[in-house]
């Protein structure tokens, strides 16, 4: 058994399927309405299967951040520039394989977007460190 | 909670007798949970006089109200089943009965596991939700799962033991994570289990292998959390009679002369555990072991690779990393074990390459800081005006068996 991230980016990753070219505002009321509905079904699925750890989403703003020495206020960068990696989102998930990790991905991925079409977006999977194992 | 560990205790007996009873698997497990919690509610205001003869009743209640509701023939059914009476003589091999069940192949490891703490364990789905760090909504789910699959799967009594020893092993090796430790919950049950098939050799093996490293504990560990690999660990602390114990089990195993995997890998634990320093290892006898290991269990990529390292010991690094060079590339922990022999035979640049490759792979947290200080001390000897060298080698992540 092992932890995947399953990581949903709003920007970056490899070149979109056709399907996941037009962003959301493009899209209708009801087709949000329906994407969003079924990263739910998504979310119970998992639980029944006993897979389900965690999900969230980001808001697409946010600034980077880092120490500038003591006593100085934090330093800051952004927003976001336009062509950089954008996350909006993640879903960890408890499977048995990386197999099954990526067809869990897979289905994420299938969900509808324009016209109802299953996007095809791409997921970021990343295997969680674990503990050692105890017998060494 | 009233009688938390009394309850603990008393769930599984009171499982198998609803199970020998004729009740099927799954919805007797049910019963007992609902029971348990009728317990706790009733309980508050004073314990039964008899608490299992209670709970045997209430979820023995419990049960055929479910039935009644499901099905009136499976009722019928019930009905005519003859009631063993239950007694100590019976609860030893309850326990390989329990087992057997909650360890079926049709099960995936981690549902077993779960479904064993349970229903023979006596933890609560919160408790094992904590140990896999996981909602305990999840391992409910993945519980129930767990069941409706058992519930179209045929039983043989007595069921089979090296599932069981599988499940159990894994139930060690999970790690220490979790709030609830798995690793004294896997060794309580495989005592459990050899209490019920006293003349099985490899399950009293499970139990040495089991102690024999559980022994080491507290040593695995330094101050601030990180990793101790085995040949720097403080051997002072190890827990001496629990390696008593491990090794008088092994060597009664042994004595019945019916080697198997898990005999061999306490018999290399106990090899370990029995050298005052990591100097006075006894590398050629462990090496004989892997051998063995090699011919009970052939083609193991992972069981090469330890042998490897045993090789590195007994006929140098060179002869070690010919016998790592067969093993396929992508194989955890092969560049490890690599970088650990070429260290070992001189070749501090492939050495520190291989620790870094090697931390990039790593599947801990614990691992990788462990290859990446490895990487950082060879490239830090190498750097003219660099630190001194000769501090030594930590020796790879040794794992002496699995």
């Amino acid at each position: 058994m092992a932890k995947y991230l399953l990581l949903k980016h709003y920007r970056g990753g490899p070149k979109p399927h056709p399907n996941a070219e037009a962003f959301m505002d493009q899209w209708t009321p009801e087709e949000i309405a329906a994407h969003i509905a079924f990263m739910g079904k998504v979310a119970d699925d998992l639980s029944a299967r006993g897979e389900y750890v965690d999900g969230q989403a980001l808001a697409p703003d946010g600034e980077f951040v880092r120490y500038d020495g003591e006593g100085r206020p934090p330093v800051t960068d952004g927003p976001f520039a336009e062509t950089k990696d954008l996350i909006a989102g993640w879903m960890i998930i408890d499977v048995d394989s990386k197999e099954r990790a990526y067809e869990a991905a897979a289905y994420l991925s299938s969900a509808p977007g324009k016209d109802g079409k299953p996007l095809h977006e791409w997921l970021e999977v990343r295997p969680f460190l674990t503990e050692p194992p105890v017998v060494e | 909670m009233i009688g938390e560990h009394l309850l603990r205790d008393l769930s599984p007996q009171v499982l198998s007798v609803l199970v020998r009873r004729g009740a099927d698997f799954a919805a007797a497990e049910d019963a007992v949970q609902d029971a348990l919690m009728e317990a706790v509610r009733r309980w508050e205001g004073g314990m039964p006089d008899e608490p299992k003869g209670w709970l045997v009743t209430v979820a023995w209640r419990k049960f055929l109200d479910a039935r009644r509701s499901a099905s009136a023939r499976a009722m019928r059914e019930v009905a005519v089943t003859h009631e063993p009476a239950p007694g100590p003589a019976g609860q030893a091999d309850d326990t390989l009965l329990l087992l057997s069940r909650c360890c079926h192949p049709a099960l995936s490891p981690a549902s077993a596991i779960a479904l064993t703490l349970r229903a023979v364990g006596g933890l609560t789905t919160a408790q094992i939700a904590r140990a896999f760090l996981v909602p305990e909504s999840t391992m409910a789910q993945r519980i129930s799962r767990a069941k409706r699959t058992l519930a179209g799967e045929r039983f043989e009594r007595p069921g089979d033991v090296r599932a069981v020893l599988r499940v159990l092993y894994l139930m060690f090796d999970h790690g220490f994570g979790g709030a609830t430790d798995l690793a004294a919950e896997a060794i309580r049950l495989t005592r459990q289990l050899t209490a019920s098939v006293p003349h099985d050799p490899e399950a009293a093996g499970l139990l040495a292998l089991m102690l024999l490293h559980h022994a080491r504990r507290a040593a695995r560990l330094d101050a601030s959390g990180d990793l101790v690999p085995l040949a720097l660990q403080d051997r002072s602390r190890w827990d001496t009679a629990m390696i008593t114990e491990g090794v008088e089990l092994l060597q009664d195993a042994l004595a019945r002369d019916a080697l198997g995997e898990y005999q061999v890998q306490a018999a290399i634990a106990a090899l370990h555990d029995d050298a005052a320093s990591a100097d006075e290892t006894d590398w050629s006898q462990i090496l004989e072991w892997y051998d063995e290991l090699v011919r009970i269990v052939p083609g193991n990529p992972v069981v090469e690779l330890n042998r490897a390292v045993a090789v590195g010991y007994v006929d140098g690094p060179l002869a070690g990393l010919r016998q790592v060079e067969k093993l396929d590339a992508g194989l955890p922990r092969r560049d490890a074990v690599a970088a650990y022999l070429h260290e070992q035979a001189g070749n501090d640049g492939e050495a520190a390459r291989l620790y870094a490759a090697a931390a990039q792979a790593a599947t801990s947290s614990a691992e990788m800081a462990h290859l990446l200080k490895q990487a950082a001390r060879l490239n830090r000897r190498a750097r003219p005006g660099g630190g001194p060298s000769g501090t030594g080698s930590d020796g790879p992540v040794d794992r002496d068996g699995s």
